[in-house]
């Protein structure tokens, strides 16, 4: 049978366009910093794709820096704007963000505390998954001379809350503070507008919305200059080298070109999906709780505890069921942790253990849906009488 | 039948879940983090634990294609089976880990965990044997006597052997080895394990030194007289001859050996190797694998104290609590805590753990 794939948060089959534009463009030769024709061809390509995206995430299209993943722009913003403000004023250490960020955001974060002598200060949250604007408010107040920078996520990849990073923006604004976001998940799924944001630095990834694996974007302001992490052939302001990718960078523009055609419609109709599996989930299992609100978050994401049934059994059961699902972002997953987004909503250790995530996409169906209804009353008890350890 | 097999990332459990996969089974492999912070390499004689570990198990799951999970088992691991370790040395018994790992981790942990699950039970790579019975299935030894791991498995009470999957007890380990060549599986030349998984250094004594602390006590003799100081009462072992550091002779000229480990007072009791000499051993909360044997009365059978020692021709009783052997033949060195496997030809009768010797 066909598997049923409700993993989208982690990654989303490509789409036709961008398989067809990543071979294509495979086979095309040419550095796109060669100087010659091969490679101004190349560049023309690379440049072409570099507006097309701009044009959907309403920046400018020298704003975009291609990097190799995510994970790496997230690097590149963090670090360098840590080291760029530190550079400008010794005293500017402190770094605010959320407790609920991606590990590629509170990894680089930990390790500029540990190895570069960053102040790390979370702002509060509330237990459906918001940050505090009030806190962020106070520390800002309190602290605005020594904050380096601020980097709270666009939305939460794991329970699918979308961040209010305009209001954040305009506090931070006030006090000239740097503020980037991690805009991942949120890219293709809800409006998100650089321009309109103000933010200083942000995040996106190709695979995450049809595109190729292994092509990332920093957005960073024009004019701005950060310490670079990637040191070599200068390309992209010279803050990141490295030969560009070509291929996945065609490729994920097409990917974005895709979205951006049929945005609301696909948008609208995966959200759809989620309410009907939520409805689902209730008729079939008794004693459940979603997480994260519902109003103001991403069309595909759900989060549901199962208390008392273990993620990983429930993961394993599934997944014997031909049905892909997550106990946390993929990274995590191997030797299952509490998932630290859930703990900082102030669920339980037991209650975040016995938790999924469940994340539609493009190519989700009713079918989809229906299928997970018929097995999962079946798959939770089991899990239940496993229990947790 | 539905089956989780257990991999360590060693060439036993690869080529059992192989097997069973083959044997027409519907199988799942899971590796067993027990560690909280597992390192990268292997190092020494290690068979499992680390990160380089769950990779091999992975990718031999991925060679026999089955599906692959990692189970958290790192809290009943470290409660169960390492605290048990150190309070059972510092209590002056000498603790055999496996036994306990298999008793409370993966026939009980992971085998109730999958019943309840809806699998119908483990598979792992010991060596050792079941046959169907109209008792059900029983325990017996592997033909392989190198390699037959019965003896750590005597724990294993009549339900957990029902769920037990034993693939390899009728296969040596030469053959074992060569097999997974055969099958394309990258840790046919893995070295065997040999040492503790959890005392990474292999040195048990020094592991359990920074664990324990080391208060000097005396070593004395039977009478009770003084004849030198240890650096912590645990790091020795019933039977042990080197490493005692006596300088004084005996008055017969024959060389000591530890004969016990006194807790209370911090003592180690040396004397002459006729002073090991064990005709008599009682046992207490025995774990029967099949068929408990009836109570009080006499059974020939074999003894064996060690996972690889000779089984001893012996009687053996049980009153309902306790279970007494006695040897046709002494053995030499034997110490609280150890088990006592009793055997009925290559049956496995039960285990019970040693609570004194005469």
């Amino acid at each position: 049978m066909q598997r049923v794939y409700l993993d989208h948060a982690a990654t989303t089959p490509m789409v036709a366009e961008a398989i067809s534009a990543l071979v294509d463009q495979s086979a095309k030769l040419g550095n796109p910093s060669s100087l010659h024709t091969s490679g101004r061809e190349v560049r023309k390509d690379v440049e072409e794709a570099r507006e097309a995206i701009a044009k959907f995430a309403e920046c400018a299209p020298s704003e975009i820096i291609f990097t190799g993943s995510g994970t790496e722009a997230n690097n590149a913003a963090i670090k360098g704007l840590f080291w760029s403000a530190r550079e400008s004023n010794p005293k500017r250490k402190v770094i605010v963000t959320s407790p609920f960020e991606h590990h590629a955001v509170m990894d680089p974060i930990d390790w500029l505390a540990v190895h570069e002598g960053a102040e790390v200060v979370h702002v509060g949250v509330s237990s459906d998954g918001v940050v505090d604007l009030d806190d962020v408010k106070r520390i800002i107040e309190a602290r605005a001379d020594e904050i380096a920078l601020i980097s709270i996520m666009h939305s939460n990849n794991e329970i699918g809350t979308v961040q209010p990073i305009s209001e954040i923006v305009q506090i931070a604004s006030e006090k000239q503070i740097a503020v980037h976001s991690d805009a991942v998940q949120s890219f293709g799924k809800v409006e998100f507008s650089f321009k309109n944001l103000g933010l200083t630095a942000a995040t996106l990834s190709a695979h995450k919305i049809g595109g190729p694996l292994g092509i990332g974007i920093l957005i960073l302001k024009r004019g701005l200059e950060i310490t670079p992490v990637l040191h070599g052939g200068g390309q992209e302001r010279d803050i990141r080298s490295g030969t560009l990718n070509a291929p996945a960078i065609v490729s994920f523009a097409a990917a974005v070109k895709k979205v951006h055609s049929e945005f609301l419609e696909r948008n609208n109709r995966v959200r759809h999906l989620k309410e009907s599996l939520k409805a689902t989930l209730n008729e079939k299992v008794s004693d459940i709780r979603f997480n994260g609100r519902s109003e103001n978050s991403l069309p595909g994401i759900l989060n549901v505890t199962f208390p008392g049934a273990p993620g990983d059994a429930l993961l394993l059961l599934l997944d014997a069921e031909n049905i892909s699902t997550s106990t946390g972002s993929a990274c995590s997953a191997g030797v299952a942790q509490p998932s630290h987004v859930l703990l900082s909503l102030g669920l339980s250790e037991r209650d975040a253990k016995s938790s999924l995530r469940f994340s539609l996409g493009h190519t989700s169906t009713d079918s989809d849906v229906a299928y997970l209804g018929s097995v999962i009353g079946k798959v939770v008890e089991r899990a239940r009488a496993a229990g947790l350890k | 039948m539905k089956l989780i097999a257990a991999m360590s990332g060693g060439v036993d459990s690869a080529v059992a879940a192989a097997r069973a996969k083959e044997a027409g089974h519907d199988v799942i492999g899971v590796h067993l983090a027990l560690s909280k912070n597992p390192q990268k390499y292997r190092s020494g004689a290690r068979g499992c634990c680390t990160v380089e570990d769950s990779h091999d198990a992975r990718r031999a799951a991925d060679v026999i294609g089955i599906p692959f999970y990692i189970w958290d088992m790192s809290d009943e691991f470290h409660s169960n089976v390492v605290e048990n370790f150190l309070a059972e040395y510092a209590r002056g018994n000498t603790p055999n880990p496996c036994l306990r790992c298999n008793e409370k981790i993966k026939f009980e942990a992971v085998l109730d965990r999958a019943q309840a699950m809806g699998f119908d039970g483990v598979v792992t790579g010991h060596y050792a044997q079941t046959r169907e019975s109209k008792d059900g299935k029983l325990l017996y030894r592997a033909v392989d006597p190198a390699k037959d791991q019965s003896y750590v498995l005597a724990v294993l009470n009549r339900d957990q052997v029902q769920g037990a999957y034993f693939p390899l007890g009728d296969t040596v380990k030469d053959d074992v080895r060569l097999e997974a060549d055969r099958r394309g599986l990258s840790v046919a030349n893995k070295p065997d394990s040999h040492d503790i998984c959890f005392v990474p250094s292999g040195n048990n004594a020094s592991w359990l030194r920074e664990r324990l602390g080391s208060t000097a006590g005396d070593i004395v003799d039977e009478s009770g007289n003084k004849l030198g100081e240890h650096q912590g009462a645990y790091t020795y072992t019933v039977g042990q001859r080197k490493g005692l550091g006596i300088t004084t002779p005996t008055a017969s000229g024959e060389p000591r050996y530890v004969l016990r480990i006194e807790p209370v007072t911090n003592t180690v009791v040396v004397g002459e190797h006729n002073s090991l000499a064990v005709h008599d051993v009682t046992g207490e909360r025995p774990i029967w694998c099949g068929p408990a044997p009836e109570i009080a009365h006499s059974y020939e059978g074999f003894l064996q104290v060690r996972a690889h020692g000779q089984p001893l021709h012996c009687t053996y009783s049980w009153d309902g609590t306790e279970v007494k052997a006695q040897l046709l033949d002494p053995l030499f060195g034997l110490a609280a805590g150890q088990a006592m496997v009793m055997y009925d030809g290559d049956r496995v009768v039960g285990s019970a753990t040693v609570k004194s010797t005469s």
